[in-house]
């Protein structure tokens, strides 16, 4: 009897795990992207994905990612170092975070009252003298419900790097005389860029493919390469295309996490 | 040595507070309008509410939700809880296993549902409760193996070899000594894995046949359709829910010394 099996037996629903949902998988996407929509073998998915159709709509995805990610950082990055300086802040950064446990859709669909037609949204431009205008269904609201969602996510790793640095670096900082500017410049922000990067990298990645938000929100005006996929999965019923997208995402994906590194990520 | 926050700074920080609720509470607001749209309020009802709570195709949603939630929860603590043990006792190739662990964590929803639509119609699952299940379980592991490491990690062998020492059997090593010793990595690992299901709204989208729902999906389906303030009232209840959730955690956490953690997959 294999003594060291009967041992390790403990782990093997672990294994069984990364086999069928982990292997498994990416293999199989990496296998249904070479089928065409006839089951034929051939690499027309791929010849597809190089016609500027499929290589715009990556880099509009890249863009509207982009945007989202960098708005994030604006706006959080502040919201994160003014966290540090609360008093309570364990509990001031609880409050943050409770918004991302309320369910995705809910928020999206608040928007749609928000942004609509007689929405509050409206309402406030009519009141300033602006007049309504059209918000539901632009790239505008698109960018903004999902810096709206992703921010708490982008706070949470800055928050941890900032609460990690040393205080007496920062005194040391401006006992040697360092303007407070030249203080954050010089020592907070290289120490808090893991944090930074773990931030991008968890806002970019499903920036490139939220799909629900861009039916919702965009009303089918922002195609991500997530929308793309969704699309040819259960709409079109063209696997083939779909894992073909999924395969390059999966690089894009692959690549981002290779250059910012699996850092320290959230808690 | 803690400087004083400015004014501009509080109101900075006020405001995006304000930011990040107002649209709960405004769908909330709403959920009482007469009206029956989220703009102009025109008199107090709890008719939206009334509906939800005889709504039975709903209730029976909300139930398949949280039967799911549970259940997978419950089994990726136990996998995810083992795996972190084997992880942990691994002489090599530690960081391997480790990056095919964060694989579904980093991985995009949408990838995660299409490949998995296609390993269950490869496998010939029905697409439906089993399907869900099974992904809810799969992409909930991977969180939980990375709240218990940690706690493994910090956790002093020679505890286990003075057990092993006393004469305690490899079982009651891991019943009396690790589990205890781990347990709040274990505690928030569940409940993250619960907070994971309950959210997931593109995987389940992608596995999910006609005949079954979540909550997510549900929504989703009657978002499309336009304003309906009955899901107001719903997102209103939900939203108490989750408060709730929140404060049990919090106070479990307090008296745990967890981390609050906010990971996304």
């Amino acid at each position: 009897m294999n003594h060291k099996f009967i041992r390790n037996l403990y782990a093997v629903p672990y294994v069984i795990w990364i086999l069928l949902f982990v292997i498994a998988p990416i293999i199989l996407v990496l296998y249904y992207s070479f089928f065409d929509i006839h089951g034929n073998f051939s690499l027309v998915n791929y010849e597809r994905f190089f016609t500027p159709v499929y290589l715009k709509l990556t880099l509009d995805s890249f863009w509207y990612a982009f945007l989202i990610t960098f708005f994030s950082l604006i706006v959080a990055y502040p919201t994160a170092y003014l966290l540090t300086k609360t008093r309570h802040k364990q509990l001031w950064l609880l409050l943050i975070i409770v918004p991302s446990w309320i369910n995705l859709l809910l928020k999206a669909y608040a928007f749609m009252g928000i942004f609509g037609t007689y929405g509050a949204a409206n309402n406030f431009l009519e009141f300033i003298g602006i007049g309504a205008k059209q918000i539901l269904f632009t790239d505008f609201s698109f960018v903004f419900v999902s810096v709206y969602i992703f921010i708490p996510f982008m706070i949470l790793p800055i928050f941890n790097a900032l609460n990690n640095i040393n205080p007496a670096l920062i005194e040391a900082a401006n006992d040697l005389g360092a303007s407070k500017f030249m203080t954050f410049r010089r020592v907070i922000f290289p120490l808090t860029l893991d944090g930074v990067k773990t931030g991008c990298q968890v806002v970019f990645i499903p920036s490139l493919s939220l799909f629900m938000l861009t039916r919702l929100i965009a009303g089918n005006r922002v195609i991500t390469l997530g929308t793309a996929i969704e699309q040819h999965f259960l709409v079109t019923q063209d696997w083939g295309m779909g894992a073909t997208i999924s395969v390059f995402l999966f690089l894009i994906m692959f690549i981002i996490v290779r250059f910012t590194g699996i850092g320290k990520r959230g808690a | 040595m803690k400087e004083k926050t400015s004014p501009i700074a509080k109101l900075y920080l006020f405001a995006v507070i304000l930011i990040l609720y107002a649209p709960i509470f405004y769908l909330i607001y709403y959920s009482f309008n007469s009206g029956g749209t989220m703009s102009g309020f025109e008199s107090f009802t709890f008719d939206y509410y009334i509906e939800v709570f005889e709504d039975v195709r709903l209730f029976t949603i909300v139930l398949n939700t949280i039967v799911i939630a549970l259940l997978s929860a419950l089994f990726a603590t136990i996998i995810g809880t083992l795996g972190a043990l084997a992880i942990h006792l691994m002489k090599k190739r530690q960081n391997t296993i480790l990056g095919l662990n964060n694989v579904l964590i980093v991985s995009p929803d949408v990838i995660i549902g299409a490949s998995f639509l296609i390993l269950f119609t490869i496998a010939g699952i029905s697409l439906g409760f089993t399907s869900v299940l099974l992904s809810h379980i799969a992409f909930s592991i991977p969180i939980v193996v990375l709240m218990v490491l940690p706690k493994l990690a910090e956790m002093n062998p020679s505890l286990i070899d003075a057990a092993r020492d006393l004469g305690a059997s490899r079982f009651d090593v891991f019943t009396k000594v690790i589990i205890p010793y781990i347990n709040p990595g274990i505690f928030a690992g569940f409940f993250m894995a619960l907070t994971y299901s309950l959210d997931d709204f593109a995987v389940t989208f992608f596995v999910t046949g006609n005949g079954f729902s979540t909550l997510s999906v549900e929504i989703y389906s009657m978002a499309r359709r336009g304003i309906s303030l009955h899901i107001n009232a719903l997102s209103t209840l939900l939203f108490l829910v989750t408060l709730l959730l929140v404060a049990i955690y919090y106070i479990l956490s307090q008296r745990g010394a967890l981390k609050i953690g906010g990971f996304r997959r």
